[in-house]
């Protein structure tokens, strides 16, 4: 089947086999930050947006998406160097594998709620899941980034 | 210091965040042929006849190969140094399948979907045998995991086939029985762990090509690209010459791409087809199919005085190396070595062990190594002697803990030149609030909160074996290349190495730029493992960073016409003393690029006869649920020794990811098999790891010494961290509750049943 | 995983229905539980187009539409008001946001899975499911039936007056629950249970008015009886999250803790 979609603000028209996963297709694409880390969408590593919203992208269609706008952290680069540079001073994106998807939905978290408590923040992100950080490093990342915010984002 | 010690960002760390295509997966060439494995479903058997004609026909489907089609050359995948301690018991493909998801058949195609097709048309008709799924009976069992002839052991492990026995050892010193008698008290039990999986993200995977000189490229996800070579060298039974292993980014290791378990397929397809191809282990087969932590079963036995004075330990363990040996005669014994010698006043103590195969998923390396397993034993024993002396737990570690100077018998007979499990232990108490918090207090709403705490120890490598090297080399414009054949799997070792380098060549460490590890290009490294990064090739780095600092200075001296004595080099440029001339770093680099005769290029090569234990102390705080058997972590404090912190940053995420690790071990990573031997906690909806709600509040400090044999005073951090959680949490849980839990995993369900029985 | 041949958005119910007839068609929710599944079926029939992604509020009940996410739910100020935030607490623990933003409403509750938070919610309230087919039936009918070729097109919540508590119990966080309850207080009398995850699937137990008073009037360790008590009708089971002994204990505990939380926050049932 055809699909048409915004991928990363550009328009994308593809023919598809009609069960491919959305990540799958982004993959195909050239979007590698999309990284899948299970089958069981346990693990949010393959986390884009849907219409702005974090989905996983190992459970939708790409069918699915067509006709919707479709953001990986391809296309939010500079969001990604911006907050990214405050996970990567703690030290806290180890391995890295795992990144893409947290980073992805702390942007989606940012926007839904840009001063959420550590509660909130460890709830939001609860479907990230990380082998090497102990979550603890990225946890400070992010505070020492809402704070930057905070300052109206001047260090 | 100027770069060591300091939170230096990781090289690769805008990479990573960023998402940029990295790793094996999307480094890989597109036109791969995918590889995937017909598994076992049985956990022993042996396969009567294979059908793949079928198969082969499916449109898209380049080859299927069976057991008849490799090589009959056994080895092992364990990554080891030559010769290994695991025995070699393994085929590419065998006939005689020994657990459930042991590879029959290997299919590669052009689409996964064709590969999943010709899956299915494979016929297998199996003749199954009973099968050894209690490892308490495996030894000397009737049935036989390895019953071939050609089965050997290249070291002397006290490794029998014939009796399911993958090594057999033991050490001591003293007279344990007679110390033992002499004791006023005595503590003894039984501890189990299970096969914890590593469960990193990026799952194993390997892609391979043919290069233009006709050899075989690897490009693996793995800690150890020397050892990969040999043993796809031992697999495909190729020249080693006809081999080269590189690593891209690798996304988490924790010891399970210490073993080569993904690599030998593709390779065996490229090397067979000429044509690239790669193999994605699904989260099911990186499950069910690996290498976990060694289920072990340990029984120790503590004698002390009634003033407290620990005496004398007795370790037995039964390890289970499932159906394969990788890494079961070395794990093993480190859970006496690295557990006893946290108690320097041991005067006897004796360790046995016997590790055996069944017919499970083989174990392998996890984080710990062994170590986790015998110091969950120890330190619980601990405690519990603790409870039996009326003694405060952190009193009764004051008193018989190792301090530096101190010889540890059951450690080689090594001395400690650097020991701060004193001070670390202290402040853990203080920062956890023991004082205060021990041993519990009732919350009045059913809920009670409570502390524990354990030590823990490791190594710093294998001494006499593990070897490190680093290569250092002058370009223009006066960077440096530091080229080397350990692994960063994410921890940061390519950033932390080249801290070493920028501060012993006074630079930035933005003008060293880290290559590797690739076995073409690097210099000889046995791996990123055993903890022995920062020691082993950190010490590389610092002598060959040295020399090279020697031959800058000759080259200027030519380039001066001045005498070498009179120089000085301040990382910028090379000064003479008594004329005031200088040449700068740029100049060097660029002159050695003209009419040079004399490389800027250094390498060393290191081995330590010495493995320095880093120490730690960590106490948890929790909050049990009397009804539920819910155990909340509030708090974990940790006081880590890891000698000079080379990157404050980096070890403490270090230590953090271990004590969640360790979190998850303790409370709930679960490995059950049903009665047919089918691993059922085979995802992550089933193998539950912590999230961020599960793990509390950490925090980590450092009660730094100096370790006059490594880099700077650098010892290891990359094990230790894991080993003290599961002690801790139920030492808490038993202050909560009075019940002292001996299993892994101390689930909710066990402590509100065992509560239910009081 | 699911392979497929065919996609098919559905242009009306009439439409999914015909398709859905078919043995070798399935209808897809969020894909969470199905692309798991390790089978190849014709046709995949997508309900997506048909705006059952809505909650609409009447004065007598909630529309909730088939593929309305339970991140919605979650997020749904009336529901969580009427509910006073029993919904939001019984799917917050489901996995994560990026899976909630996808599992829908109408393949929670078609799948009827054992372990089930959402069905055990809906069930402690009053609820029902409209079948294309089928016409309106009570969410306890329908989760005692096994799965058909109807097409669950929303899930409707009567504002029946009463107060409503959804508890659980998890190895970890965010993992299936190894029991779930939910207790319902009704000011018509109609106080119930919902005990799920036993491992079994979902099923509602009637609490009567009588011991319901010899409850509130009970010490702790007379409700802790009487708890037991009451949830020895309710068959559990073992799997590797835990065992029938466990769940049972549990099922006492938290249905203890659901009634003494729904009479501790009081006062009228509105």
């Amino acid at each position: 089947m055809t699909i048409r979609m915004i991928l990363n603000g550009k328009k994308v028209e593809a023919l598809i086999p009609d069960d491919m996963l959305l990540i799958d297709f982004l993959r195909d694409r050239g979007c590698y930050s999309v990284k899948r880390g299970c089958e069981s969408s346990n693990c949010g590593l393959c986390t884009v947006f849907l219409d702005e919203k974090p989905v996983l992208s190992c459970s939708v269609l790409a069918a699915r998406a067509d006709g919707h706008k479709i953001d990986t952290l391809e296309g939010l680069q500079k969001e990604a160097e911006e907050f990214g540079a405050f996970i990567a001073d703690q030290g806290a994106e180890q391995c890295g594998f795992c990144n893409p998807g947290m980073i992805m939905n702390a942007i989606a978290m940012f926007r839904e709620n840009p001063d959420p408590t550590d509660d909130e923040i460890r709830e939001y992100l609860a479907g990230n899941l990380c082998r090497c950080s102990g979550y603890e490093g990225q946890l400070r990342g992010i505070r020492a980034f809402l704070e930057f915010k905070k300052r109206g984002g001047a260090s | 210091m100027k770069v060591v010690n300091q939170p230096v960002r990781k090289k690769d760390a805008m990479a990573l965040v960023t998402g940029k295509p990295v790793f094996t997966d999307d480094l890989a060439p597109k036109d791969c042929l995918i590889v995937k494995l017909l598994r076992s479903p049985h956990a022993n058997a042996m396969i009567r006849s294979i059908k793949t004609d079928t198969a082969k026909l499916v449109p898209g489907i380049e080859a299927v190969y069976t057991w008849e089609d490799v090589p009959k050359n056994r080895f092992t995948m364990a990554g080891q140094t030559y010769p290994e301690p695991s025995p070699y018991d393994k085929l590419i493909l065998d006939r005689h399948v020994r657990y459930v998801g042991d590879p029959v058949a290997i299919v590669a195609g052009e689409t996964e979907e064709v590969v999943d097709r010709a899956l299915r048309m494979i016929k297998v008709e199996y003749e199954v045998l009973p099968a050894v799924l209690d490892f308490r009976k495996a030894k000397d069992n009737e049935i036989l995991v390895h019953p071939e002839e050609d089965w050997k052991a290249l070291c002397k492990v006290g490794a029998d086939n014939k009796r399911n026995l993958c090594a057999s050892e033991s050490f001591g010193e003293g007279d344990v029985d007679a110390v033992m008698a002499d004791c006023e008290v005595t503590v003894e039990g039984t501890y189990h762990t299970l096969a914890n999986q590593q469960a990193m993200m990026e799952t194993f995977r390997t892609c391979c090509y043919m290069d233009a000189y006709g050899r075989l490229n690897v490009l693996s996800s793995t800690q150890i690209v020397f050892h990969a070579r040999r043993i796809i060298s031992n697999a495909l039974g190729i020249p080693k010459s006809k081999i080269r292993v590189m690593k891209p980014r690798i996304g988490g290791g924790f010891g399970a791409k210490q073993t080569v378990v993904a690599e030998v397929f593709p390779a065996f397809v490229t090397w067979k087809t000429g044509k690239p191809s790669k193999m994605i282990f699904t989260r099911v087969e990186s499950q069910t199919a690996s290498t976990p932590r060694h289920e072990m079963e340990v029984s120790v036995k503590v004698g002390a005085m009634k003033d407290g004075r620990i005496r004398a330990m007795d370790i037995y363990v039964l390890s289970n190396t499932g159906a394969y040996s990788e890494h079961g005669p070395t794990t093993v014994e480190l859970a006496g070595h690295k557990s006893m010698s946290m108690y320097g006043s041991l005067e006897a103590h004796r360790f046995n062990c016997d590790v055996v195969y069944s017919n499970v998923m083989s174990a392998g390396a996890y984080r710990g190594y062994g170590a986790t397993q015998g110091i969950f034993a120890v330190e619980s024993a601990v405690n519990e002697l603790a409870a039996k002396l009326h003694m405060d737990p952190v009193e009764l570690r004051e008193k018989n803990l190792v301090r530096e100077g101190q010889r540890m018998a059951p450690y080689y007979g090594e001395v400690t030149n650097s020991c701060a499990l004193d001070r670390c232990l202290a402040r853990t108490a203080e920062m956890i609030g023991w004082k205060e918090k021990y041993p519990c207090r009732d919350m009045g709403n059913g809920k009670v909160r409570s502390v524990g705490i354990a030590m823990s120890m490791q190594g710093s490598c294998i001494p006499f074996v593990d070897v490190g090297s680093a290569t250092v080399k002058l370009n223009e414009d006066g960077y440096y290349t530091l080229i080397i054949g350990a692994a960063d799997m994410g921890t940061g070792c390519d950033t932390i190495l080249a801290q070493m380098a920028a501060e012993c060549l006074e630079c930035d460490v933005d003008r060293i730029t880290v290559h590797g590890a690739d076995t073409d290009a690097s210099p000889y490294d046995s791996g990123s493992y055993a903890s022995s990064t920062t020691y082993v090739t950190g010490k590389a780095v610092e002598k060959a960073c040295l020399e090279l600092r020697e031959k800058i200075t000759e080259k200027a001296a030519g380039m001066l016409n001045a005498k070498k004595e009179n120089l000085t080099f301040d990382g910028q440029r090379v000064e003479d003393m008594t004329s005031g001339r200088s040449v700068t770093l740029t100049e060097i680099g660029t002159a050695s690029m003209c009419g040079n005769t004399e490389a800027l290029v250094s390498t060393v090569t290191n081995s330590s006869p010495f493995s320095p234990p880093p120490f730690m102390a960590g106490a948890v705080e929790i909050e049990l649920d009397k009804e539920t058997g819910h155990v909340e972590i509030l708090n974990y404090a940790a006081a880590v020794d890891c000698g000079t912190v080379i990157n404050p940053n980096l070890a403490r995420v270090q230590a953090e990811g271990g004590i969640v690790q360790g979190i998850g071990m303790a409370l709930y990573e679960n490995v059950q098999y049903d009665e047919k031997g089918h691993m059922l906690n085979n995802s992550f909806m089933q193998y539950k790891i912590p999230t961020r709600m599960d793990m509390g509040s950490i925090r980590v400090e450092f009660e730094s010494s100096f370790e006059p044999t490594g880099p700077f005073g650098a010892k290891s951090i990359g094990e230790i961290v894991i080993n003290t959680p599961s002690p801790a949490i139920a030492h808490a849980i038993y202050n909560a509750t009075g019940l002292r839990f001996k299993e892994l995993p101390i689930t909710s369900e066990k402590i509100a049943m065992g509560l239910q029985s009081l | 995983m699911l392979r497929f041949r065919e996609y098919v958005k559905a242009e009306s119910l009439e439409e999914a229905y015909e398709k859905n007839q078919k043995k070798s068609a399935r209808v897809i929710g969020g894909m969470l539980w199905l692309k798991m599944q390790n089978r190849t079926i014709q046709t995949a029939i997508d309900l997506s187009g048909l705006g059952l992604d809505t909650i609409e509020e009447t004065e007598e009940e909630f529309r909730i539409g088939c593929m309305v996410t339970l991140r919605q739910l979650e997020l749904s100020e009336s529901l969580n008001a009427f509910t006073d935030g029993a919904v939001a607490s019984c799917v917050k623990p489901i996995v994560g946001v990026q899976f909630r933003n996808l599992a829908t409403v109408g393949g929670s509750i078609f799948g009827r899975f054992g372990f089930s938070d959402v069905l055990t919610l809906f069930l402690a309230l009053d609820s029902y499911v409209e079948l294309y087919r089928g016409g309106v039936i009570s969410m306890a009918e329908f989760a005692a039936m096994e799965p058909d070729r109807d097409i669950l097109v929303r899930v409707i919540v009567k504002k029946t007056p009463g107060r409503v508590v959804c508890l659980s119990h998890r190895n970890t966080k965010t993992d299936f629950p190894v029991l779930t309850c939910a207790v319902r207080l009704a000011e018509d009398g109609r106080n119930l249970a919902v005990f799920g995850a036993t491992p079994a699937r979902a099923k509602t137990y009637p609490v009567s008015e009588e011991w319901l008073q010899k409850f509130t009037g009970a010490d702790e360790e007379k409700k802790k009886v009487m708890a037991a008590e009451f949830v020895s009708q309710v068959p559990t089971g073992s799997n590797i999250r835990a065992g029938a002994g466990y769940r049972s204990h549990l099922a006492a505990v938290l249905f203890r803790r659901g009634l003494t939380e729904l009479m501790e926050k009081g006062g009228s049932r509105s």
